[in-house]
C-alpha cells in the first residue's frame, strides 16, 4: 500500500519562499490564497534567539478531520494518502476550514486578480470558475502524481511526477515519497533523523514530517 | 517572542453572524420543542410553541444557507451521514419539519409531538457535535464544549417556554423551576468549560473573549434569572417567570455569539522542537499566541 508523504528538513530550510512561488505558479492560486507558505518563527530571549523557517500546507492527514466533517463527501482521502476535494460536490460551507488545524484551506467567493478587477492575460488563461465558492487547498500536485502511473516514474525521484514545491526547493529541504516503502528516500530520512509532525497530539496523523536533529 | 508574520492564532472569519444565528435559533428552538412535548403531557393546545420552534429553526437554517459558497447545491449536504454532524443535523431537520407539521395539522397529535420533541433534542445535539468536530478551533473542540452548548440550548428552550405561564397560569411552577434548574446547570457548565480552557491551554484571544463576558454572563445572565424564576415559582407570578425567561434567552444568545464568532480562534502553529541550525543545538518548542502552551514531540525524538 502506497502512502505518499512529505519530509521537510527544518535544518536546511532558509525561508526563501521559492516553494511558495512555485506552488502559486503551478496551481494559479489567486491573491491572498497560498496553498503553501513558509512560516518565519522567532523564538528565545536575547542573546539566545532563534529563527526557524517552517514550510506548511495541507498535511494530507491519514485521519483527516476535514474529511470527517465534510457533509457532501467532496473531501476524500485516496488510497495513496492524498486528501482531495471534488469542486463539483463542495457547497462551500467552510466546515472543513474549521476542522483543519493547519489553516490549509481557503474559500474565495469572487474572482481576485493581482492588479485590480481585470485579469492579466496569464490569469485569464488559467482562471478556473469551478474554484469559486468552494474549499481549495494543496493537492500534493495530484495531476503529476497520477501521471506516474502512466509513465512508470517514481514520485519524489523523478521531477516530472513530483510536487512543484519539492522540485523548486533550493536547499534540498523538501522531499516527497512513499513512506510505506521501507527503501524509499523519505523512509531513509525518517529512519536517520529525529522528526515530528505538527499538532500530532490532535490525532490527525499528518503526512508531512519535519526533521529537526540528528538521532 | 515576536510574531512578525502573524503566526499566532487568528479569529476565524468563515462563520459569521449567520452561522451564529443558526446555533442560537436552532439550539433554543430544538430544546423548546422538547420542553413543549413535556408540557403537552399536562394537556392544552401548545401548537403555537411548535410553530414558533419550526420558524426559528427555519430562520437559522436560512441564515446558514446564505453563508454557503454554492447555495444552489445545498442538497449535497445530505451525502455524508456516516461521519458528518452537519449532514446529520440536516437529516434531523428534515424529519423534524415532517413530524412538526403532522403535530400541527394531522391526527395522532400526541405521538407526533413526542417525536418532534425527541428530534428537537437530536437537532440540538447535532449542533453541539458540529462545533466539537472542528479540530481547528480549540474553543470548540474542547470536550466540555458539547455540554456547554447542550445546557445553553436547553436553558434557552425553557426560557422560550415561559410565555406558557402567562397563557396557562397553573404551569408557572413547572416552567419557573425548570428554567431555574437549567440556568443553574448552564452556569456550572460555563464555569467548568472556561476553567478547563484556562487550565489546559487555549489561544490567548479565546481566553480573552470568553473572560470578557464571564462575570456578566454568570451573574446577570444566570444567577439573576435563577433568582427571578424561584421568586416566580414561590409567588406564582407568570410575569416574573417571563422576565427570567427573556434574560436566559438573551444571555444565551450572547454567549453563543461570543463562542461562535468572537472566541473562535484557530489553532495556530507550533514547533515541538526548535530545529538545530548550523553548529547550534536545538531548543525547547514554541507555540505563539497560546496561554499554557504545551508543544511536545510525539514522533521519533
Amino acid at each position: 500500500m502506497t502512502r505518499y508523504a512529505m519530509v521537510i528538513d527544518l535544518r536546511r530550510c532558509v525561508g526563501c519562499q521559492t516553494c511558495t512561488a512555485a506552488c502559486k505558479s503551478a496551481n494559479a492560486t489567486p491573491p491572498g490564497v497560498q496553498w503553501r507558505r513558509v512560516l518565519d518563527i522567532e523564538s528565545g530571549e536575547f542573546p539566545d534567539v532563534r529563527r526557524s523557517f517552517v514550510p506548511v500546507s495541507c498535511m494530507h492527514c491519514a485521519n483527516p478531520p476535514c474529511e470527517h466533517v465534510c457533509p457532501t463527501t467532496a473531501t476524500k482521502m485516496r488510497a495513496d494518502g492524498l486528501v482531495t476535494i471534488d469542486y463539483e460536490l463542495c457547497i462551500g460551507c467552510a466546515n472543513c476550514v474549521m476542522a483543519c488545524p493547519y489553516e490549509a484551506r481557503s474559500i474565495v467567493h469572487e474572482a481576485r486578480y493581482a492588479y485590480g478587477k481585470e485579469p492579466m492575460a496569464s490569469e485569464a488563461a488559467r482562471f478556473d470558475p469551478s474554484r469559486l465558492g468552494v474549499a481549495t487547498k494543496c493537492t500534493f500536485c495530484r495531476d503529476r502524481i497520477d501521471q506516474a502511473a502512466a509513465t512508470g516514474q517514481v514520485p519524489g525521484v523523478d521531477p516530472e511526477v513530483t510536487p512543484a514545491c519539492v522540485n523548486a526547493c533550493i536547499s534540498g529541504a523538501m522531499h516527497f515519497g512513499d513512506v510505506a516503502d521501507p527503501v524509499s528516500n523519505v523512509s531513509h530520512l525518517l529512519a536517520q533523523n529525529a522528526h515530528f509532525r505538527m499538532h500530532e497530539e490532535l490525532g490527525t496523523e499528518p503526512g508531512v514530517y519535519y526533521l529537526w536533529d540528528q538521532p | 517572542m515576536s510574531d512578525p508574520t502573524h503566526l499566532a492564532p487568528r479569529r476565524q472569519k468563515n462563520w459569521d453572524w449567520r452561522a451564529a444565528a443558526n446555533f442560537i435559533c436552532g439550539g433554543s428552538a430544538g430544546a423548546l420543542l422538547l420542553w413543549t412535548a413535556f408540557a403537552a403531557t399536562g394537556g392544552g393546545d401548545l401548537r403555537a410553541f411548535v410553530l414558533g420552534s419550526l420558524a426559528l429553526i427555519g430562520t437559522g437554517l436560512t441564515c446558514v444557507w446564505f453563508e454557503l459558497g454554492r447555495p444552489w447545491r445545498a442538497i449535497n449536504v445530505l451525502r455524508h451521514g456516516s461521519s458528518s454532524w452537519m449532514t446529520r443535523e440536516a437529516i434531523v431537520a428534515a424529519l423534524l419539519f415532517c413530524s412538526g407539521t403532522i403535530s400541527l395539522t394531522g391526527g395522532g397529535h400526541a405521538l407526533a409531538l413526542a417525536a418532534t420533541g425527541g428530534l428537537g433534542l437530536a437537532f440540538l445535539y447535532s449542533q453541539a457535535r458540529i462545533l466539537a468536530a472542528n479540530k481547528g478551533i480549540p474553543a470548540w473542540r474542547h470536550r466540555r464544549c458539547v455540554s456547554l452548548v447542550m445546557t445553553t440550548g436547553l436553558a434557552e428552550g425553557a426560557g422560550l417556554l415561559t410565555p406558557l405561564a402567562l397563557i396557562a397560569p397553573s404551569t408557572v411552577t413547572f416552567v419557573a423551576v425548570l428554567l431555574a434548574a437549567l440556568a443553574c446547570l448552564r452556569m456550572v457548565a460555563w464555569r467548568r468549560y472556561l476553567g478547563a480552557l484556562r487550565a489546559e491551554g487555549a489561544p490567548t484571544g479565546t481566553i480573552a473573549a470568553l473572560s470578557a463576558i464571564d462575570r456578566k454572563f454568570v451573574w446577570a445572565g444566570n444567577a439573576a434569572p435563577v433568582g427571578l424564576a424561584l421568586v416566580a415559582a414561590a409567588a406564582s407570578q407568570p410575569a416574573i417567570a417571563l422576565l427570567a425567561g427573556c434574560v436566559v434567552v438573551i444571555s444565551g444568545a450572547w454567549a453563543k455569539y461570543t463562542l461562535v464568532c468572537r472566541a473562535a480562534f484557530v489553532q495556530g502553529f507550533a514547533l515541538p522542537k526548535v530545529p538545530v541550525r548550523g553548529a547550534g543545538v536545538s531548543a525547547p518548542g514554541v507555540q505563539p499566541g497560546w496561554e499554557n502552551a504545551k508543544p511536545r514531540v510525539c514522533g521519533k525524538a
